[in-house]
């Protein structure tokens, strides 16, 4: 089971920033080990986000999306209160969803 | 996007010679900024609460009742006071080997195993973790290192000697980069560490995350590091120069404020 996200979402006027923190290793596939071994490439495939269960964003990653990455963005209409969840889905399938209140 | 920026910063300080020395430190800063917002740290901030709190080792136990200086349990403060002289190990202790001495005691850990392991893996990277969360408690507050301990002041003296102590194939101590104002290595300030460096800089940024390689930098192993740049043999972890240095550093750096855990290029 991957690690949480740390999630913030403010409200400022009819604007909410959310802030995201994804932990991840984010292998591209290209680095070898000391044995001189390919890593296999290990990385966020997909992303997207809900406000109150609507998407709102949707996104595809790469392998060139740093190690444990952070994402902004802003949302329009959210107020104090109102849910923001955010999943992610790697190129292993594993994923990992996690939800934070407007303040 | 930020690294656009900051190359953009760095390529017109070029152009513009010396006088524009100022706005690529300026440039930096900028990006330092940009950066805070996401620190990972919190990331290792997060893990090192749970592992404090979880019931782990040999012993089934929590680190819940081990003491950092202010009392079984007490975090909070405990990092801007380190190292500091432990009367139930009988030496000065930093915080890395302070938390090693509580999970051998208290959760039945070999500490001579977690010495000898390298950082980032098995317990070493939860140590690290475990710093990390222990300094964020710390965080806002000054630095006030006890010295009334002979063992502490003796620890310092030893870190002063430490610092100046030139030897190794390019004849390099830690004063020839960290003891004059204003010196850089490539775009990075030096801090002078033989007084305060001032608030949040030197002994008061680390543990820190470092970008470039996505890793959580400890004391243990930041200092490691330094050995390893001036090219002399590797430090024990937590051996009585290592700690001596934090001690020295920590010392120097009473009353500036910590940022720990900071976030690095």
């Amino acid at each position: 089971m991957a690690d949480p996200m740390r999630i913030r979402a403010q409200a400022a006027g009819d604007k909410t920033t959310v802030r995201v923190l994804m932990s991840h290793e984010m292998e591209t596939g290209l680095r070898k080990d000391s044995a001189g071994k390919v890593i296999p490439a290990w990385f966020i495939q997909e992303v997207t986000a809900t406000h109150n269960g609507k998407p709102v964003l949707s996104a595809d990653w790469g392998p060139s999306i740093s190690k444990n990455p952070f994402m902004q963005f802003v949302v329009k209409g959210a107020k104090p209160g109102d849910k923001i969840a955010v999943t992610w889905v790697d190129n292993k399938g594993d994923k990992r969803t996690d939800e934070a209140t407007v303040s | 996007m930020s690294k656009q920026i900051l190359v953009g910063v760095a390529a017109l300080a070029l152009c513009a010679g010396v006088s524009a020395q100022k706005s690529t430190a300026d440039g930096i800063a900028e990006y330092r900024k940009m950066l805070e917002d996401g620190n990972p740290a919190e990331l290792f901030e997060a893990k090192g609460e749970e592992l404090w709190k979880q019931k782990r080792g040999p012993k089934n136990a929590s680190l819940e009742a081990c003491n950092l200086g202010q009392g079984p349990g007490v975090v909070k403060g405990a990092f801007v006071t380190l190292p500091r002289y432990f009367a139930d190990t009988g030496r000065v202790q930093d915080l890395e080997d302070r938390l090693v001495t509580c999970m051998a005691t208290l959760q039945g850990f070999d500490a001579a195993e977690i010495a000898k392991t390298p950082f980032g893996r098995g317990e070493m990277a939860n140590v690290t973790a475990l710093a990390t969360w222990v300094a964020g408690m710390s965080r806002g507050l000054r630095f006030n290192l006890p010295q009334s301990n002979p063992l502490e002041r003796t620890s310092y003296e030893i870190g002063k000697r430490a610092f100046f102590y030139r030897a190794g194939s390019h004849d390099f101590s830690c004063a020839s980069c960290h003891s004059e104002d204003g010196k850089r290595i490539r775009l990075q300030d030096l801090p002078n560490l033989t007084k305060n460096p001032g608030d949040g800089i030197g002994f008061a940024a680390w543990p820190a995350y470092r970008v470039s390689n996505g890793q959580m930098w400890s004391m243990q192993l930041r200092l490691n590091d330094c050995y390893r740049q001036q090219r002399f043999p590797y430090p024990g972890f937590a051996s009585e120069v290592t700690i001596a240095l934090g001690t020295y550093m920590g010392v120097n750096a009473k009353g500036a404020e910590s940022i720990a855990p900071a976030i690095k290029r």
